[in-house]
């Protein structure tokens, strides 16, 4: 029972860092209606910007909220620059586009801080939390900072005019724009909104995982993941989704023989997979009915 | 976020409608591409032809994938999975069983036939995105699972298998890659006419009723059941006849060499060549060999930055791929009839 609850204490923390990431692949696909698959990178490149500002000697928060707008800027740029010419393409070019992207920001990561491993700094230190072994004062604080994040969502897209605008544009655009709401820049917003939500996971997991070009490719699988898993509509599902897949991610190495570190990813998946066969939509994600 | 259902209207379909004349080549221009493909290789270097022989295989793959998503309309990242079964099955009966290679591709079209028809039945409930993360799951842990301990005896575990490559028959005066190449032609053509006639045929349509349509094809009577899983059999069989040729033709199978990577690649070749047409697969092939290459030759430590740049310029000026060009091509040939 003590290794019971020690695993899933264990998974808890991992899995607040798949929470964070998949808060910003739920407010991406919101907006936008596809997964960002260079979402991943966009946040390691704005947690190298941080850890840059750091290396010439900006504090942690000043760098912090640096990064941060100047994620959201990014976030919007890419938009209007990369993705509104290819509005009209078909979803599939739109995903090809993805995968561009991630190339072009990996390797330029790659080529201005080059590949080696690079330790980041944590704001809240790294004693273990209220005693336990398990959970280290960063992890709590990474837990803590995803639910801030999370509520401070559902309060700006639930009784902000501009967060009922942007949900209006994403669910039916047509009688958004009919309204006089500006569905174009509202993907926009979207987009920026995610960078810099993705910024904050980056410089939150980069503590953990260390600073280096490919240290979102593991992180970003598991938060897709868990993003589909707790139901792509809900930011709330997309959180529990993380800490689901943080816990079973670990018991399903402690408890399934012949799991090691390699088989974790596919039993995580395929359970996961378990799940959408019963629940398609997710677990708190809404059916959406399709007109013939 | 919104408590009313969303309503997804008509014409909102994750892959267009393609009319099923549009997904080939006419016979005359079809006739020429193969007399190039049969002259050419006696003109150039070895290295060259074992490229040409990799662009059919590539281009095998990604016409299996186009039969899957521009066909039936079903999103698959777990491609890489079936050809790492094609080219293991090829490679362990060859070198444990000693098996002649011509016969191991028929075997690993059905073994990969019946895992894709499998993995299409839980598969069913699924669409869209949770389709595309269900088939990625499968592309990550194929590899590890080739890796397991239990089958190390067969599969060689990390290490892989090599394979031996095979001689010209009969003693004609070839290289083994030109006689390779021209056995590699040989079966491309045969499924390239096999595809393009599926396509043509009752079960074609109904594919493509499902692609545009679920709701509709199932009223109309179309087993949506059964053809959604036949298309990922199919699919998964031409892609594991790829997978054999290409252990045959590289002469070794490691589980790393079939990861997600590979599925990607075989994704952007689909949409380069455009969705839905299966001779722009061998030009999507073409651009997943060439392009990186190429970033490579440009720039070493860009390389990926490169390949980025050029992979959207190509999705800016034809986001339909080369089916888009072949379409200008034609009405332009058509305009200047005319006149």
């Amino acid at each position: 029972m003590e290794l019971f609850t020690n695993q899933v204490l264990a998974g808890i923390a991992t899995g607040a860092i798949y929470a964070c990431m998949a808060l910003a692949v739920v407010m991406i696909y919101q907006a936008i209606d596809h997964l960002n698959f260079a979402q991943g990178e966009m946040a390691m490149f704005s947690t190298f910007i941080s850890w840059q500002l750091m290396q010439w000697g900006v504090s942690y928060w000043a760098a912090f909220l640096i990064t941060l707008a100047f994620s959201f800027v990014a976030g919007i740029a890419i938009e209007r620059i990369l993705f509104k010419p290819l509005v009209k393409a078909p979803v599939l070019t739109n995903v090809a586009g993805f995968i561009a992207l991630f190339a072009i920001i990996n390797s330029s990561a790659g080529l201005i801080w080059d590949f080696t491993i690079k330790q980041y700094p944590t704001p809240f230190g790294s004693a273990p939390f209220l005693g336990s072994q398990l959970i280290s004062t960063h992890q709590a604080g990474m837990i803590g900072v995803t639910v801030a994040l999370l509520l401070a969502l559902y309060f700006f897209f639930q009784y902000t005019r501009i967060g009922l605008a942007m949900r209006a544009a994403a669910s039916v655009p047509e009688s958004a724009r009919l309204v006089g709401i500006n569905t174009s820049w509202m993907i926009a917003l979207g987009w920026g909104m995610a960078t810099a939500i993705g910024s904050i996971a980056g410089m939150l997991i980069a503590p953990v995982v260390f600073l280096e070009p490919n240290m979102m490719g593991g992180v970003l699988i598991y938060g897709f993941a868990a993003a589909v898993l707790g139901g792509l509509s809900s930011p709330f599902g997309a959180v529990v989704g993380g800490f689901l897949v943080g816990v079973f991610e670990n018991l399903a190495g402690t408890y399934i023989p012949g799991v090691g570190n390699e088989l974790k990813l596919p039993i995580a998946l395929a359970l996961i997979i378990s799940v959408l066969v019963v629940k398609p939509a997710g677990l708190f994600g809404r059916h959406i009915v399709k007109r013939v | 976020m919104s408590a009313a259902e969303e309503v997804v209207a008509e014409g909102h379909e994750a892959v267009e409608a393609v009319p099923k004349r549009a997904m080939t080549l006419g016979t005359g221009t079809s006739l020429v591409v193969l007399a190039a493909l049969l002259i050419v290789p006696m003109f150039v270097k070895n290295f060259i032809i074992f490229q040409m022989t990799m662009l059919l295989i590539y281009g095998l793959a990604v016409l299996a994938l186009n039969i899957l998503t521009g066909g039936s309309g079903q999103f698959s990242l777990g491609q890489s999975a079936f050809y790492a079964v094609g080219a293991y099955v090829s490679a362990v009966l060859m070198e444990h069983a000693n098996v002649n290679y011509a016969l191991t591709i028929p075997i690993s079209a059905v073994i990969c036939f019946g895992f894709g028809y499998l993995f299409g039945k839980p598969a069913l409930r699924l669409s869209g995105i949770y389709l595309a993360l269900a088939t990625f799951a499968l592309a990550t842990a194929m590899p590890q699972l080739l890796k397991l301990n239990f089958l190390e005896h067969w599969t060689g575990g990390v290490q892989g298998l090599v394979v031996t490559k095979p001689d010209a028959p009969f003693g004609l005066p070839m290289s083994q890659d030109m006689w390779l190449y021209y056995f590699t032609l040989a079966v491309t053509v045969a499924i390239y006419i096999f595809s393009v006639n599926l396509l043509r045929s009752r079960s074609g349509r109904a594919f493509m009723a499902i692609r545009d349509n679920e709701i509709a094809a199932s009223s109309m009577g179309v087993n949506v059941a059964l053809y959604k899983t036949l298309a990922f059999g199919v699919s998964a069989g031409i892609t594991g006849v790829a997978g054999s040729l290409g252990a045959i033709a590289v002469q070794f199978v490691a589980p790393d060499s079939y990861t997600i990577t590979l599925a990607i690649s075989l994704f952007l070749g689909m949409v380069v060549g455009g969705v839905g047409w299966l001779p722009g697969s061998f030009v999507g092939a073409a651009f997943i060999i060439f392009v990186p290459n190429m970033a490579e030759s440009i720039s070493k430590g860009l390389s990926g930055a490169v390949f980025g740049v050029l992979l959207f310029l190509v999705i800016y000026l034809v986001p339909h791929g080369a089916r888009q060009v072949a379409i200008l091509g034609q009405q332009l040939v058509g305009k200047l009839r005319k006149n």
